[in-house]
C-alpha cells in the first residue's frame, strides 16, 4: 500500500476543486430524480421542510422512494424505518471498501465523509479516481465529490417539494437509466485490464439475479457482494 | 411529529450501517485474504446494482433500461469519459420514448 503523505493546505483547495469536477455528473443524475422525489412526498402529505429534511438527514434515494411510499399506503413508522434500515444495509459493505481509502484520515473526517455514502457516490470514490490515486484519496477531493452530489439531491428535493413538478417522468427514467450507465461507465473498464474483476462482477450480476428470485432486492444485493467478493480471494494475484 | 420522528428513525438506521466501517476498520492491517475481499468489493457491488436492476428502472418497458445499459457498455468500451457514457445512455433512452 503507497503511502499517502499528504500536504496540508499546499493543495487542499485544487483536490477540493478536482472532487467537485468528479461529483458534477452524479449532481446532474440526481437533480432530476430529487425533483420527482420532492414531488411525489408532497403528494404524500408531507410539508415542504419535511420533504426537504429527509433528504438532508437520510440522503438515500431508493429507501426514500419506498419511504414515502408507505407513508402514502398508511404503514406504520416502525415498519417504514425497518424496511429502510434493510434497503440501506448494503452501504456498510460499500462503506468497508471506501473506509480502506480512509485509513489515513482522521477519525472526525471517516465519520464525516461516511454520512454520504450512496450507491453512486461509493462507485466513483472506489473506480472513478483513474491509476493515481495521491489526489483523489484526500478529505479534499472525497469531501467536493460527496457535497456535490448531495446538494444535487437535497436541492432537488427542495425544488421538488415546492410543486415543482415540471419534471417529466420520461426524464425520471432516463436520468436513472444515466446512473446505470455511471455504474456500467466505472466498471468496464478496470473489468476489461482484469480478468479476475470482469469475473467477479459478472458472478455478482448472475448471483443477484438469482437471489432476487427468493428474497427482497436489498438483501439480494448484500449477499450477492459478499459473496461475489469472496471470489477476490481465490482470483486475485499479489500484484493487481 | 410522528413524520418527524420516522424521518429521524429512517435518519439514524441509514447512517449507522454507513459509519460502523470507520469506527472499526482503523489503522490495524488486515490478512492478505481480507484485503483482496475488501479490493474485490466495488466489482462485486456494481455487478449487483446493475443487473438485474437496470432492466427494471421502467417496469414496463426492461428494453429501455436494456438499451441505455448496453448503449453505456459499448461506450465504455471506447474508453469515453464518464460523462459522455452516462450522456449516451440517456439520450438512447430519451430518443426511444420519443420516437416509439
Amino acid at each position: 500500500m503507497e503511502l499517502k503523505s499528504q500536504k496540508p493546505g499546499a493543495k487542499s483547495g485544487s483536490q477540493l476543486g478536482l472532487g467537485i469536477g468528479a461529483g458534477l455528473p452524479i449532481f446532474v443524475g440526481y437533480f432530476p430524480i430529487a425533483i420527482a422525489f420532492g414531488a411525489l412526498a408532497v403528494q404524500a402529505h408531507l410539508n415542504w421542510l419535511e420533504a426537504t429534511l429527509m433528504s438532508l438527514i437520510v440522503f438515500a434515494g431508493a429507501s426514500q422512494f419506498v419511504g414515502v411510499s408507505m407513508f402514502l399506503a398508511g404503514a406504520g413508522a416502525a415498519q417504514i424505518i425497518a424496511a429502510t434500515f434493510f434497503l440501506n444495509m448494503r452501504h456498510l459493505i460499500m462503506s468497508l471498501a471506501v473506509n480502506d481509502q480512509m485509513r489515513d484520515f482522521s477519525g472526525a473526517w471517516k465519520g464525516f465523509l461516511s454520512f454520504f455514502i450512496t450507491d453512486e457516490t461509493f462507485a466513483l470514490l472506489t473506480l472513478g479516481g483513474g491509476e493515481s490515486h495521491s489526489e483523489t484519496r484526500t478529505p479534499g477531493y472525497m469531501a467536493g465529490l460527496l457535497i456535490t452530489a448531495y446538494l444535487g439531491w437535497v436541492s432537488g428535493t427542495a425544488l421538488g417539494g415546492l410543486g415543482a413538478s415540471f419534471i417529466p417522468p420520461q426524464i425520471t427514467t432516463a436520468m436513472s437509466v444515466g446512473l446505470y450507465g455511471l455504474f456500467i461507465g466505472l466498471l468496464v473498464p478496470p473489468a476489461r485490464k482484469s480478468i479476475s474483476f470482469a469475473i467477479i462482477a459478472l458472478s455478482s450480476m448472475v448471483l443477484n439475479w438469482f437471489l432476487g428470485l427468493l428474497m427482497e432486492a436489498g438483501w439480494g444485493i448484500v449477499l450477492a457482494t459478499i459473496f461475489a467478493a469472496g471470489l477476490g480471494i481465490f482470483l486475485i494475484k499479489e500484484d493487481e | 411529529m410522528s413524520v418527524l420522528l420516522v424521518i429521524l428513525g429512517m435518519a439514524l438506521v441509514t447512517y449507522i450501517p454507513r459509519l460502523l466501517p470507520a469506527l472499526f476498520l482503523n489503522r490495524i492491517k488486515f490478512p492478505d485474504w481480507f484485503q483482496k475481499w475488501l479490493q474485490s468489493i466495488p466489482y462485486a457491488a456494481l455487478g449487483a446494482l446493475i443487473f438485474p436492476g437496470v432492466l427494471l428502472v421502467d417496469k414496463d418497458q426492461p428494453w429501455l433500461g436494456l438499451a441505455g445499459g448496453l448503449m453505456a457498455f459499448l461506450l465504455s468500451v471506447l474508453n469515453l469519459h464518464i460523462t459522455l457514457v452516462m450522456a449516451g445512455s440517456i439520450m438512447v433512452v430519451i430518443l426511444l420514448q420519443y420516437f416509439l
